[in-house]
């Protein structure tokens, strides 16, 4: 069944999007990110140290942009300019690969999206000809503002960045999926494996996550776990399942039994 | 010598051009992206870009991250 992830055009096999932070070191990072089966990987642009030694290991000489589907964020802006250059530098770090995930934040304490912000770098970066994939919260209204902008993927949070407290509110992940016509993915707040299947059984088109990885006690396992967790999560929602009911149902015939 | 701030720290280059900093820096052949008075600048124009005195010259990279 060719069941595949469409992003601005291009195509994924896999759902699972992953980030590289936190991580005990670059070989662990290649490990995970091979074992979870991801096409999409997050990475984030921050100032080179000045003075490091030439041969310092860097992290896309082990998360090659030949085999995967980079993905620059912009983590750790809190305002709309500093989003904009952040992704004008990750363009010019990737020879003018033009796909970014677009994050402002409003505060450290929850790194909450700062809707103000965020719609007014989306707005520049679809201008300049980014193709923006944006964090965001859980309001649908506010998802198909990003979404009408031209925004190529909406991500709204299951819960805080770094939280691991799954998916809070999945009514209003069910109201942005109902009106969805892009990718919507849920960024932050999943924890564990069940917390990725959920996300997949409402209908969500792929999950990114990074810490329920990173922060496993066994990292390459649960990177295994959540390439499990999303593939039942999406064939469960394909499926379709069964209605909900208050009393039993018995699943063999209760005539017929030998007394 | 020019005299720049590159990341934030004073840096006196003895070349002039964006290549000139970025091998006085032991970054050449690296991926990274330049940017000159919060203006990117290509790495096809490193070569050519001629640094002035006072020029902020921010140089970064990718990291992990989620």
């Amino acid at each position: 069944m060719s069941d595949l992830l469409d992003i601005a055009g291009k195509t994924y096999s896999s759902r699972l999007l992953i980030g590289t932070g936190k991580y005990k070191d670059f070989e662990e990072t290649r490990s995970a990110i091979e074992e979870s089966g991801a096409q999409i990987v997050t990475v984030a642009i921050r100032r080179t140290n000045i003075g490091q030694n030439a041969d310092e290991p860097n992290l896309l000489d082990f998360v090659s942009p030949d085999k995967y589907t980079i993905l620059p964020n912009t983590a750790g802006c809190f305002n709309a300019d500093d989003a904009v250059r952040t992704c004008k530098l990750a363009r010019e770090l990737l020879d003018g690969h033009d796909l970014v995930k677009l994050e402002v934040l409003g505060d450290q304490k929850t790194l909450y999206p700062n809707i103000t912000h965020t719609l007014k770098a989306a707005q520049t970066l679809v201008d300049d000809g980014f193709k923006v994939m944006v964090y965001t919260n859980d309001d649908p209204i506010v998802a198909k503002e990003l979404e009408s902008m031209g925004c190529v993927a909406v991500m709204p949070l299951g819960s805080l960045i770094g939280s691991g407290l799954g998916i809070l509110n999945p009514h209003n992940i069910h109201l942005i999926l109902e009106e969805a016509e892009v990718p919507i993915i849920v960024d932050a707040g999943v924890g564990t494996a069940s917390d990725a299947a959920i996300a997949m059984e409402l209908g969500c088109d792929g999950v990114l996550l990074n810490s329920a990885v990173a922060h496993a006690n066994k990292p390459v396992l649960m990177a295994s776990a959540m390439r499990k967790a999303i593939e039942a999560g999406r064939e469960s929602f394909l499926a379709g399942r069964m209605p909900r009911k208050a009393y039993a149902a018995a699943s063999s015939p209760l005539d017929g039994v030998s007394r | 010598m020019t005299t720049l701030t590159v990341n934030g720290e004073p840096f006196s280059l003895s070349g002039r051009t964006v290549a000139d900093l970025v091998q006085a820096l032991n970054l050449s052949g690296r991926r990274l992206a330049v940017e000159v008075n919060r203006d990117i600048v290509p790495k096809s124009a490193h070569a050519d870009h001629l640094l002035s005195d006072g020029d902020v010259v921010e140089i970064v990279h990718a990291i992990g991250g989620g």
